[in-house]
């Protein structure tokens, strides 16, 4: 069993993050065994609420009931989700980048649970800096794991790359860092769990002269508090 | 009007096989706009949505709001639900249930400057008596195919569908080696799936 189907149970209780959560459903869309895990751990799930069903107040239903006249629902996904699913392979990251969009926009909005054919996904962050022009590509190897820093000045953004990292001591993470002048070391986000990762970070990353990544207690640090794992030094214009 | 259509049987269903079908026939027809199948569906499914927010939330005002906005969304992609893909009630719960846990993650997330790593990793008492659920036959099947299950398992699945927690907060409350909690997550589902008679599609 590969290490990313062991997450089919944590996904059917949402008990993902969101980066974790992002790597799952790519997963998902190429994996039916995984999909029909999921849709029958789920289906498990929702019968643990037959254990806390409580009655609403009663003002819960006219709320509803007006809020409804309001709003027109979604027409089907036509074809099936046929369409999506495509897309989703020929934008493998696009969820990710969603993730990582709606978050900063401050939510997560949500059309379709069951899947991964979401009409919410954005153009997708991580494969513009990818794929951008003038991007930038720096490669360190740490122990026989290696982390590559993707930078696109145009877009002021950042993204890395790992494969093959080792997971942070117990109760820590791998926390990103944006290196700027006269400011010093900038937090630029956390790294999920999991060896294979592309990340965006967080920050303007034209400007940065470099970035870096430093182990920190779990949920993060403002300031690292060891010295860097690896750095990465910018080219500057 | 609207005649409802024989489902297409595939075996007995835990859940109650006209249940289901009559839910998946309300999603259809509040696809299409129609306000009444979906005043409908809410009586049949509110109890088991706020009671859901309610355990993972805690505090009732709040969840109100997420069962408020989890009936809104349900309304706005009625007409996405696929019955190939799974039950109407696991669909139901899984957008209010994803809700709730963006509630409390988010507003964790918005104290954590004012919170220690100490002090959020504290683990939250259990309350297992103080639910007002319905004493229904299933809650009790379900209760007891839940006492089925090692601790370990019971308690980990507990703490991420009641808790909110992601597997990595529940390893490092339950003191386990990280990787740990979602093992022992979906290993508690599968039996607890088996016991249950779930099926597979």
């Amino acid at each position: 069993m590969s290490e990313i189907h062991a997450l089919s149970g944590a996904y059917a209780v949402d008990a993902l993050d969101d980066i974790e959560r992002a790597q799952f459903e790519r997963h998902l869309a190429e994996c039916a065994e995984c999909r029909a895990e999921v849709a029958s751990l789920r289906s498990t799930a929702a019968l643990l609420a037959e254990t806390t069903a409580t009655t609403p107040p009663e003002a819960l239903r006219e709320r509803v009931l007006s809020d409804i006249t309001t709003v027109r629902p979604l027409p089907p996904a036509v074809g099936k989700g046929a369409a999506p699913r495509r897309r989703f392979r020929l934008a493998p990251l696009a969820a990710a980048a969603a993730v990582i969009a709606a978050v900063a926009a401050g939510g997560i909005v949500i059309a379709d649970p069951f899947g991964e054919d979401t009409s919410q996904i954005q153009p997708t962050a991580v494969d513009q800096v990818l794929q951008a022009k003038d991007a930038e590509r720096y490669t360190n190897t740490i122990d026989g794991s290696e982390a590559t820093l993707v930078r696109s000045p145009s877009l002021n953004k950042a993204v890395l790359v790992t494969k093959n990292m080792a997971p942070p001591p117990d109760g820590k993470v791998y926390e990103l860092w944006l290196d700027h002048k006269r400011v010093g070391m900038v937090p630029a986000g956390l790294m999920a769990e999991g060896g294979e990762q592309e990340i965006l970070l967080e920050g303007d990353a034209a400007t940065a002269l470099g970035a870096g990544i430093t182990v920190e207690p779990a949920g993060g640090s403002e300031e690292p508090t060891l010295p860097p794992v690896t750095l990465f030094a910018f080219e500057q214009a | 009007m609207e005649s409802i259509r024989p489902s297409s049987s595939s075996g007995p269903s835990p859940e109650g096989s006209l249940e289901t079908a009559d839910l998946a026939q309300l999603l259809k027809l509040s696809g299409r706009g129609d306000e009444s199948a979906f005043a409908r569906l809410y009586d049949a499914m509110a109890a088991r949505v706020f009671g859901l927010a309610l355990r993972v939330v805690r505090d009732p005002a709040q969840a109100e709001e997420v069962a408020q906005e989890s009936f809104l969304e349900i309304w706005r992609s009625s007409g996405r639900f696929d019955p190939d893909r799974g039950s109407a009630v696991s669909w139901l719960l899984t957008i209010v249930h994803r809700r709730a846990v963006d509630r409390v993650r988010s507003a964790e997330a918005s104290s954590r400057r004012d919170t220690t790593y100490h002090d959020r990793n504290q683990p939250v008492a259990h309350d297992a008596t103080a639910e007002a659920a319905q004493a229904s036959l299933e809650a009790r099947r379900v209760r007891g195919a839940l006492a089925s299950l090692t601790d370990a398992q019971r308690q980990a699945i507990e703490l991420a569908y009641f808790g909110g927690y992601t597997h990595t907060e529940v390893a490092s409350m339950l003191e386990l080696p990280v990787g740990t909690a979602k093992t022992r997550i979906r290993d508690g589902l599968i039996r607890l799936r088996d016991n249950m008679g779930v099926g597979q599609s």
